[in-house]
C-alpha cells in the first residue's frame, strides 16, 4: 500500500458543472466523487451506505446519467456535469419528485432518499410516462430499508402528472 | 362543533371531529428529507475535527496478552492511540449485564470486538495506522452455537452467566399445564428454527464527540436511545452526567440496531475530551455487521393441547437463543420469546422455559419485534397444522380462540382493546381467502397468520418510578410553540407525532410547532425509540403539556372576551366563542393575552405507564399499556422444479387504535411487510469457520450488503392494507403502535402459504428454494414432508417459578419465590392498586359470545 502521506498530500484540481454552477475543487487524489462532494464541496446531501456499489444511497447524476458516486473517482469528473439532491430544487421551488416524495411518505428516515430522487429524475427525463414495472426496474439498484418501496413507486407515479403540468405551463425550469 | 376544552370525563380517544389527527399529511420533517438537509451524524463537520478508526479482533476468542501501539502512535498525523487500559469501567444496556468495555480489556470474544482506537488528523491516516498496532493473543476455545455452549461450560465467555456458558436460564409456569394437556383431545409438539438476521439500516453508525468551550462533553450520535447512551457514557467515563450532553441525530434507519450503546460512541467521547477537539467515527458497512445486536437465532419447541373445536387447553413453549458474545438486551430478548403468546389467543395454562447461550459471535439484541417474531413464527405455523388436523379453516380457528378484550392473561398481562377479530375478518374478505385457500392450482397458495405487539415496554430498563417520557412546551408572543422532548426521530415519524399532538390540542398548524428532540440537554427524558413506545408515551405526555398550555391561554382569553372559558374553541389558529365564532382572538393574540396575564408561558407533561399486576420474577417483560394486533394473508407462487418462491400479494389489517397520520402509519405497515418478507425469504446472518491453517476463526459468511440479501424493488409484492381503528383509551387520541407489530405475521404466513401451495412444511426461516426442494424430495420419498429441525436440544432449564393464573385466584405473585425485600409501603400500595384495577378489568369484561371458553 502506498504511504498515506504521499497519497493524502497529492492533490488534484478539477473543474466541473455542479448543480448548474461552475465549480473548481481540489482534493486528495484518491478520493471518490462521493467523498469529494461530501467533504470538499460541502454537499452532504449525497449519502453512503456501503461505499462498495451495493446500496445506491450515493447515486448522483453524471452528465445526466445516474451513477454510484462511491465507485467514481473524483479525478474522472473534470469537465463534466454533476447533479446532486441539492441541485434538484430550482428558484426556491422543489422539484415535483421532491414534493411527491414528501407528500406520499416516500421518505421515512430519508437516508436513501437523495439516491432515489436522482435515479427517478433520470428515469423521468428519459421516459416521461413510465409503467410501474419500468419504475421498479430503474430503481432496483437503490435499497430502502424503511418504506417497503410502495410509497416510493406511488411518489414517482404522482410526480408524472405534476411534471407534465409544469411542462404545459411552460415552467420547464423546474424539470 | 365540539368545545375544544372537553368537559371532564370526555375522553380524547372518543373525540370525533379532530382537525389534524387522522388526516393524511406530509410529515413535518418531509421537506428536510427530500432536500437532503436532514443532518445525520456523519454529515456533521467541525473545525479541527479528528477522525477515529477501531482495530477489531481477527480472532474469535482469546486472552489479550499484550498490545504494542508504539509504531502507530509515532506515525505522522496520529494524535492518540487508545486501548482497553484507557477504559477500566464496564457498561451495558441492562443493569444485569454490564459486560462490555469501550475497548476490550483482557479478552476478545468475537471477530470484530474492538481492541484499540487510533485518532488521527485524517481518516486514511487513522486507518493505515491500525496496521501498526501489534496485538498478542492467547487463543481460547471458540463456541459456535448454543448446543456447543450447553455441552461445554469451560472456558466461560463471561463469568457472570447463570451457568457455564448459558447466559440466562428461566422457567415460568402459570397453572396446571400437565392437567391442561391431559384435558386435551390432541397434543401437538413441534420444533422450529428461526435464523438470525440483522437490521441493515442504510446509514452506518456514526458518532462525533466534542469538548464544548466550557469544558463539558457533547456527543452527537446515530442512536435510538440518547438517554441510555447518556447513562452509559457517564458510567464508563466516570463523569457527572450533568456535564454530558447527548444529541441523537436523525437516524438513517434503526430497527433496533442503534438502540444499544456502542463501543465507538464512548471511545470518541473520551478521545474528544483528551484531545480537546472534535473526534468523529463513521463505521464501515463491515463494522456494522460486527456491531449487530440483531435478531437472535432461536430454536424453539411448541407443545399445545387443543380440544376438537380448536380451544387451547395448555401451551408449553421452550426456546434456546444464540446470544452471541455479550449480554446486550439479551435477558429481555429471552423473556420476550415467551411473553406475548398469551395476548392473542386464550391460553388457560401456560409454561415457558427460556435459555440464552453465549457464543463467540457478534452480540444479538433487539430487532423490530424484539424476541417475539421467532416464537410468533412457531405459534402461527403450529396453529396452521392444528387447523389442518382438526379440519377447521385456519382463519376460523383463530377467530374461535382470540383472547377477549379487557382481560388479564395467564401470565398477568393486561390486555385492553383487541381489534384482532376485525383484522382477521378484513384480511379474509380483502384477500378473497375463502375462494383461494385450498383452491388454488398446485404451486400457488395462501397462508394466514396473526400477531400482537407492545405499545411500549411497561417497565423501564432502569427500574424507577420516574416518568418514561416528558414533553416541555414553550410559547411566546410571536405565536410560536416549541416542543421539547428526548424522543428520537429514526424515520418512524416521532417528530410528526409530537407536533401533531400539540397542534391538535392548541388548534394550530403543525408548521407552527417546532420540535426539538433527541437532545439530553434541551428536552426532558424520553427513554428512546424502542419497544414501539414513543407514539403512546410521548404522545400522552405531549397532550398533557398542550392541555396545560391551552388552559393557561383559555383563562386569559375568556377574561378578554368576557365569556366563560368552557365556551372557547381552539381551531384554525384561532381561539373563539363556540356560540359566536366571530368573537375570537388569533392564536398569537391569545398567547399575548396569556403572557400578559401569567408571565412567560411554559408547560410540561409526562407519562408513566400503568403498573403491572405481575409480581413474579420475570413479570417485568411483556407488560404494556396496551397491545396492537395484526393479521396477514400472504400469497405465494412456487416453481416445484426449482423451489423458486415468489410473493405476488400480501393483505394486512392492523389494529392501530387510531392512525394519527395515515400516510405514515401505512408506511410503517408496508415497511414491516417488506422487512418481514426479507426475513422469511432471504435474510440470514450466517457464519463459517476459517480453515485450521487460517486461524480456525468463526467469521461472517456475508459481512457485506451484496451478499447479505435483502429485498429490492423487484421483489416488492402488491400490498393491500387496512387500518382497523377502534381508539384505545390508553393511547394518545386512541392510537396504538404500528412500527413493529405488522412485521410479525409475515414470516409464518409465508410458511403457511407454502404448505397450501405445495403441501410441505418449512419450519424455519429463511424459506429458501433449497429447503423447499429438500422438503419436496422428502415428500416424494414418502418421508415427513417437511424441512426443519428434527428435535429440540436438551437444555438444563431450572425448576419453574409457579404462578397461579388470575382465573384460578392467583394474585400475580409466585408460589415458590421468596418475597422481595426492601419493598417500600408506598410501592406495595401502588402494586395493590394496580392489582385492583386489573381485577376490575376482569370483572367488567364482557363475554357476549363466550366463543372460546
Ligand atoms: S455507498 Fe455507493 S452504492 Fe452504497
Ligand atoms: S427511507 Fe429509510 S432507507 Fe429509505
Amino acid at each position: 500500500m502506498p504511504e498515506s502521506n504521499s497519497l493524502t498530500k497529492q492533490h488534484l484540481h478539477i473543474s466541473m458543472r455542479l448543480n448548474g454552477e461552475p465549480r473548481e475543487v481540489s482534493f486528495a487524489s484518491y478520493k471518490t466523487l462521493l467523498e469529494v462532494l461530501r467533504e470538499d464541496c460541502d454537499l452532504p446531501g449525497t449519502k453512503h451506505g456501503c461505499e462498495l456499489g451495493e446500496c445506491g444511497a450515493c447515486a448522483v447524476l453524471l452528465d445526466g446519467e445516474p451513477v454510484l458516486s462511491c465507485l467514481i473517482i473524483g479525478a474522472e469528473c473534470d469537465g463534466r456535469e454533476v447533479v446532486t439532491v441539492e441541485g434538484l430544487a430550482k428558484d426556491g421551488k422543489l422539484h415535483p419528485l421532491q414534493e411527491t416524495f414528501a407528500d406520499c411518505g416516500a421518505a421515512q428516515c430519508g437516508y436513501c432518499t437523495p439516491g432515489f430522487l436522482v435515479t427517478a429524475k433520470a428515469l423521468l427525463d428519459r421516459c416521461p410516462n413510465p409503467s410501474r414495472e419500468q419504475i421498479k426496474e430503474s430503481l432496483s439498484g437503490n435499497l430502502c430499508r424503511c418504506t417497503g418501496y410502495q410509497q416510493i413507486f406511488e411518489a414517482v407515479e404522482a410526480s408524472i402528472a405534476r411534471i407534465a403540468a409544469c411542462r404545459v405551463s411552460g415552467n420547464s425550469e423546474v424539470v | 362543533m365540539a368545545a375544544v376544552i372537553p368537559p371532564p370525563g370526555e375522553h380524547l380517544h372518543d373525540r370525533k371531529n379532530l382537525q389534524l389527527i387522522g388526516k393524511a399529511r406530509r410529515r413535518v420533517d418531509g421537506r428536510a428529507k427530500v432536500t437532503g438537509q436532514t443532518k445525520f451524524a456523519d454529515d456533521l463537520q467541525f473545525p479541527r475535527m479528528a477522525h477515529c478508526k477501531l482495530l477489531r479482533s481477527r480472532v474469535p476468542h482469546a486472552i489479550i496478552k499484550n498490545i504494542d501501539a508504539t509504531r502507530a502512535a509515532a506515525r505522522p498525523g496520529v494524535l492518540l492511540v487508545l486501548t482497553g487500559r484507557d477504559f477500566p469501567i464496564p457498561y451495558g444496556i441492562l443493569p444485569v449485564s454490564h459486560d462490555e468495555f469501550p475497548l476490550c480489556n483482557d479478552r476478545v470474544r468475537f471477530v470484530g470486538d474492538p481492541v484499540a482506537a487510533v485518532i488521527a488528523t485524517d481518516p486514511l491516516i487513522a486507518f493505515e495506522a491500525l496496521d501498526d498496532i501489534d496485538v498478542e493473543y492467547e487463543p481460547l476455545r471458540t463456541f459456535s452455537d448454543p448446543e456447543d455452549s450447553i455441552q461445554h461450560s469451560e472456558p466461560r465467555i463471561h463469568e457472570y452467566a447463570d451457568k457455564g456458558n448459558l447466559h440466562k436460564l428461566v422457567s415460568l409456569q402459570f397453572g396446571d399445564v400437565a392437567g391442561g394437556f391431559a384435558d386435551a383431545d390432541h397434543v401437538f409438539d413441534d420444533v422450529f428454527f428461526y435464523q438470525g438476521n440483522t437490521h441493515l439500516p442504510i446509514e452506518t453508525h456514526a458518532t462525533v464527540g466534542t469538548k464544548d468551550p466550557d469544558g463539558k462533553l457533547t456527543v452527537y450520535s446515530s442512536t435510538q436511545c440518547p438517554h441510555y447512551l447518556h447513562k452509559a457514557t457517564a458510567k464508563a467515563l466516570d463523569m457527572d452526567p450533568a456535564h454530558i450532553r447527548i444529541i441523537a441525530c436523525s437516524n438513517g434507519g434503526g430497527f433496533g440496531g442503534k438502540s444499544d450503546v456502542f463501543n465507538h460512541e464512548i471511545v470518541v467521547a473520551r478521545a474528544a475530551l483528551m484531545l480537546d477537539r472534535p473526534v468523529k467515527i463513521c463505521l464501515t458497512r463491515e463494522e456494522v455487521f460486527y456491531c449487530h445486536r440483531g435478531r437472535h437465532p432461536v430454536t424453539m419447541r411448541f407443545k399445545t393441547g387443543v380440544k376438537n373445536d380448536g380451544t387451547i387447553t395448555a401451551l408449553h413453549v421452550q426456546s434456546l437463543l444464540d446470544g452471541g458474545a455479550y449480554g446486550s438486551y439479551g435477558v429481555a430478548s429471552t423473556f420476550y420469546t415467551g411473553a406475548l403468546q398469551t395476548v392473542t389467543y386464550h391460553i388457560p395454562k401456560y409454561r415457558f422455559d427460556g435459555c440464552r447461550a453465549f457464543t463467540n459471535k457478534p452480540p444479538c439484541g433487539p430487532k423490530r419485534g424484539h424476541g417475539t417474531p421467532q416464537s410468533r413464527f412457531g405459534q402461527e405455523i403450529q396453529l396452521d397444522k392444528i387447523a389442518v388436523k382438526l379440519g377447521i379453516d385456519p382463519a376460523e380457528l383463530r377467530l374461535r380462540i382470540i383472547e377477549q378484550p379487557n382481560t388479564l392473561t395467564a401470565n398477568f398481562l393486561t390486555v385492553r382493546t383487541i381489534g384482532l377479530r376485525e383484522c382477521v375478518e378484513r384480511v379474509v374478505r380483502m384477500s378473497d381467502w375463502k375462494n383461494k385457500y385450498k383452491k388454488m392450482p398446485h404451486g400457488r397458495g395462501v397462508g394466514i397468520a396473526c400477531s400482537s405487539y407492545l405499545c411500549g415496554a411497561g417497565l423501564s430498563i432502569n427500574w424507577n418510578e420516574m416518568p418514561q417520557s416528558g414533553v416541555q412546551l414553550n410559547l411566546d408572543r410571536s405565536g410560536r410553540v416549541t416542543a421539547f422532548c428526548g424522543a428520537t426521530e429514526i424515520g418512524q415519524g416521532s417528530d410528526d407525532v409530537l407536533v401533531a399532538c400539540v397542534a391538535e390540542i392548541l388548534g394550530i398548524d403543525p408548521h407552527d410547532v417546532r420540535p426539538v428532540t433527541g437532545d439530553t440537554d434541551l428536552g426532558p427524558v424520553d427513554l428512546g425509540s424502542y419497544s414501539s413506545r414513543v407514539t403512546l408515551m410521548m404522545g400522552n405526555a405531549a397532550i398533557q403539556a398542550a392541555e396545560r398550555a391551552r388552559d393557561l391561554l383559555a383563562i386569559a382569553v375568556a377574561k378578554k372576551l368576557e365569556i366563560p372559558k368552557e365556551r372557547l374553541v381552539f381551531a384554525n389558529r384561532k381561539v373563539f366563542d363556540c356560540e359566536n365564532p366571530l368573537k375570537a382572538l388569533s392564536f398569537r393574540d391569545a398567547v399575548c393575552a396569556a403572557e400578559t396575564m401569567h408571565g412567560t408561558i411554559g408547560t410540561v407533561g409526562s407519562y408513566s405507564p400503568p403498573k403491572s399486576p405481575a409480581k413474579f420474577k420475570g413479570g417485568g417483560v411483556g407488560p404494556s399499556p396496551t397491545y396492537s394486533y395484526s393479521a396477514a394473508v400472504v400469497e405465494v407462487e412456487i416453481d416445484p422444479r426449482t423451489g423458486w418462491l415468489r410473493v405476488p400479494r400480501v393483505w394486512m389489517a392492523h389494529d392501530i387504535g387510531r392512525a394519527l397520520n395515515p400516510t405514515l402509519a401505512i408506511g410503517q405497515v408496508q415497511g414491516s411487510i417488506y422487512m418481514g418478507l426479507g426475513e422469511a425469504l432471504m435474510e440470514e446472518q450466517e457464519f463459517r469457520r476459517l480453515p485450521e491453517r487460517l486461524s480456525n476463526a468463526l467469521v461472517h459468511k456475508f459481512p457485506s450488503m451484496l451478499e447479505y440479501k435483502s429485498p429490492t424493488t423487484l421483489e416488492t409484492p402488491e400490498m393491500y392494507i387496512e387500518l382497523v381503528e377502534d381508539p384505545d383509551p390508553t393511547g394518545p387520541f386512541g392510537a396504538k403502535e404500528v412500527g413493529q407489530g405488522p412485521l410479525l405475521p409475515i414470516m409464518p404466513a409465508v410458511a403457511n402459504a407454502v404448505f397450501d401451495a405445495i403441501g410441505v412444511r418449512i419450519d424455519e426461516v429463511p424459506i429458501t428454494p433449497e429447503k423447499i426442494l429438500k422438503a419436496l424430495d422428502a415428500k416424494a420419498k414418502g418421508k415427513d414432508p417437511r424441512f426443519g429441525p428434527a428435535s429440540f436440544p436438551s437444555v438444563p432449564y431450572p425448576e419453574p417459578i409457579i404462578v397461579t393464573p388470575p382465573w384460578e385466584g392467583g394474585d400475580g405473585r409466585a408460589a415458590n419465590e421468596p418475597e422481595k425485600k426492601h419493598r417500600t409501603e408506598q410501592n406495595q400500595g401502588a402494586r395493590n392498586a394496580a392489582w385492583h384495577d386489573a381485577q376490575k378489568l376482569m370483572n367488567e369484561k364482557s363475554n357476549p359470545e363466550g366463543a372460546s371458553r
